[in-house]
């Protein structure tokens, strides 16, 4: 396990240049190109604020530019997150060709599609830092946590990603289902609420692993309090296991690739 | 690179087995759950086969000095391929070892990383990484690359614009210039026009040369036999001999020379067909010495009008000679039930280096219609001449070589 971590750092540089070509091939042959990569965030903002708005006119009350902010600021790391994940499971199924015909570190296929999207979390997070900005959400010493936070997300979509671009190689039912569930993810998400919207339930919500994260988003970065602690915690461990057991089943998978695909 | 003194062994494949499946992974849930609950409880032996399974190697050992040249020769499904797979690391063997001493490259698959989408530039910088150059080496040589592959024009065009050829050459000559430890080769030499595959003998040849232990795996026993000093032949996946190419080549192609039998539905058949020179069975031959060929044909019933025909090919069957008993003069032949006609054909040995087959065909004397044909009956091995190359010689003399004052 250890041995194929030192062979992918060996090899970063592979990491690097598949990631670039994700990127070059993403927005090849296209006319907006890049502008496509700060379209998209701005898109699920939009969705984000429509749905808000909605929200309010239903229950009589009047939308606040908060309500506003702490979507579009959960909106872009969720985006991220399903868009590696999906691009992440797909990763080797659609390198057969080079899983079965050249020899690499594997793990690099998955990895790199989730650092190809970070391209575009970067773009829409600049973004969302102009809108912050326009709306004058202020800054607080809270923002410290983001860091953090963002990279709890970014390793646990990658080890979501490794998981499941290895099974969908055995079984291409892996596939369908890691797509089907993120369609239907964003309902037990809060992405466009907050889960104390579902008062004692809340907790449910935030079994969810992602939804500690980005509840904590909006409570630093908008709110400039503290995040929750207890469910950090949860997510924080939650994604050591992740990282951890994820590296042990490719890494035990991996002899079987060639002649499983 | 690890200092030869800490070993000189470059390779070292020990007791390599590969078992493979038949059919469909899975072919319903109705054997996947017991396939599973198996693999669960561990009563699965890797040594025993299950239904379905096959041993696509067995027990296959070698080892290579550093900067040896080796070579792999077999037919078609004697196990070549998944052998380089075990050696690369695509694929792990069931059973057994192998070690590589330093970078490992191969020239197998030089494409496969190529994006269609990509410009000719880009695919250099992801192919080389994909063969396992960091950025900096390749911007080091991206200019050698270019250069070898002769498509400096198209360097920023899409390669999905490229015509196959070029795809071939680009992903040809990234792959030259990994720099490897260890090479390994799969008949990648038949890529692009005879200009560039000169390019790549010599530039193997180079690798060679630098110090590089080389695997060459190829049906192209001229060019095995060229390259390297020891080889193996692999056939269903065990090892038949290892050892110094000419005495492998000449174990192969004897085991080649099979008989035929007259079947129960035939009334006519060619059952023996030999090489042998003055001594006796040969496979081997010296330019501008004689070769015989014996062609033996049995029959059931009474035939009367034969001749029998022998045609020299090289190893794509291109024809190169051919010759009858008819137009050397014999008349028709006849040949009853229980005998054996036996003919031998005397020829001199005007080929160059090479590998070829002898094609046998008992014709009716008028009409050239065959009885029997067999291709490949037989096949013999021309060794190489320093002074000639190519297909035949022509027995060239220097008559003259100065210069003329002005």
């Amino acid at each position: 396990m250890l041995r194929a971590l030192r062979e992918l750092v060996a090899r970063r540089d592979l990491l690097y240049i598949l990631a670039w070509r994700e990127v070059k091939i993403r927005y090849k042959q296209s006319v907006m190109g890049f502008l496509w990569a700060v379209l998209m965030p701005l898109v699920i903002v939009c969705a984000g604020i429509v749905v808000r708005y909605a929200f309010s006119q239903i229950s009589g009350t009047p939308l606040s530019l908060s309500d506003l902010t702490s979507v579009s600021v959960k909106a872009a790391p969720w985006a991220f997150f399903v868009a590696a994940l999906r691009f992440g499971t797909n990763s080797l199924i659609s390198n057969t060709n080079l899983v079965t015909k050249v020899y690499m570190p594997r793990l690099a296929f998955p990895i790199s599609a989730v650092c190809a999207q970070l391209l575009d979390f970067l773009v829409a997070s600049v973004v969302i830092a102009i809108l912050l900005v326009l709306a004058q959400t202020g800054l607080s010493l809270q923002i410290l946590w983001l860091p953090l936070l963002v990279a709890c997300l970014i390793l646990m979509a990658t080890g979501f990603a490794v998981i499941f671009a290895a099974a969908s190689l055995f079984l291409r039912d892996v596939k369908y289902l890691v797509d089907v569930f993120l369609t239907f993810a964003i309902f037990f998400t809060p992405v466009f609420y907050e889960s104390s919207l579902f008062g004692k339930w809340a907790p449910l919500v935030l079994l969810n692993p992602v939804s500690p994260l980005l509840e904590a988003i909006t409570t630093t970065v908008i709110q400039h309090h503290a995040p929750s602690l207890p469910w950090l915690g949860y997510s924080f461990a939650f994604t050591a296991l992740l990282g951890v057991g994820s590296l042990a089943l490719f890494t035990k998978l991996e002899p079987l690739f060639a002649e499983s695909v | 690179m690890t200092s030869p003194t800490v070993s000189d062994k470059a390779l070292e494949v020990q007791g390599v087995s590969k078992k493979f499946r038949r059919g469909e992974l899975f072919d319903s849930l109705r054997d996947l759950v017991p396939a599973m609950t198996r693999r669960l409880l561990g009563r699965r032996r890797s040594q025993e086969l299950e239904r379905q399974e096959f041993w696509a190697l067995r027990d296959v050992s070698f080892s290579l000095k550093r900067g040896e040249a080796f070579g792999i020769i077999g037919g078609n499904g004697a196990g070549k391929s998944t052998l380089l797979k075990l050696l690369t690391g695509i694929m792990h063997p069931t059973h057994g070892s192998i070690r590589v001493s330093g970078r490992l490259s191969a020239l197998i698959e030089v494409s496969a990383g190529f994006h269609p989408d990509l410009t000719g530039r880009e695919n250099v910088f992801l192919n080389g990484a994909i063969l396992g150059m960091s950025r900096e080496e390749i911007r080091r040589r991206f200019d050698a690359i270019v250069d070898f592959s002769g498509l400096a024009e198209f360097i920023d065009t899409p390669v999905k614009r490229y015509s196959s050829g070029m795809f071939a050459r680009l992903g040809f000559s990234v792959a030259a210039h990994v720099d490897p430890d260890v090479l390994l080769v799969d008949e990648v030499l038949s890529v692009g026009d005879y200009l560039f595959q000169r390019k790549c003998i010599e530039r193997m040849h180079a690798v060679i040369a630098s110090g590089a232990t080389v695997v060459f795996v190829s049906h192209n026993l001229r060019e095995v036999s060229a390259l390297c000093q020891r080889s193996l032949l692999l056939e269903r996946g065990t090892v038949q001999k290892v050892g110094p190419t000419e005495e492998v080549v000449q174990h192969y192609l004897s085991r080649c020379q099979q008989e035929r039998a007259l079947a129960p539905d035939r009334e006519i058949v060619i059952t023996r067909v030999t090489t042998h020179d003055s001594s006796g069975p040969r496979t081997e031959f010296e330019s501008d010495g004689k070769l015989y060929v014996t062609v033996e044909a049995q029959a059931r019933s009474r035939h009367d009008d034969m001749s029998v025909v022998i045609q020299i090919v090289d190893q794509h069957q291109y024809p190169l000679f051919d010759t009858c008993t008819q137009r050397l003069g014999a008349g028709p032949l006849t040949l009853d039930a229980g005998e054996t006609l036996r003919c031998v054909f005397e020829l001199d040995v005007t080929l160059a280096q090479g590998t070829f087959h002898v094609n046998a065909f008992l014709h009716r004397y008028i009409t050239d219609r065959p009885y029997d044909r067999w291709t490949s009956a037989a096949t013999f091995f021309v060794s190489p001449t320093p002074e000639v190359r190519g297909v035949v010689t022509l027995h060239p003399r220097l008559m003259a070589c100065e210069v003329e004052k002005a």
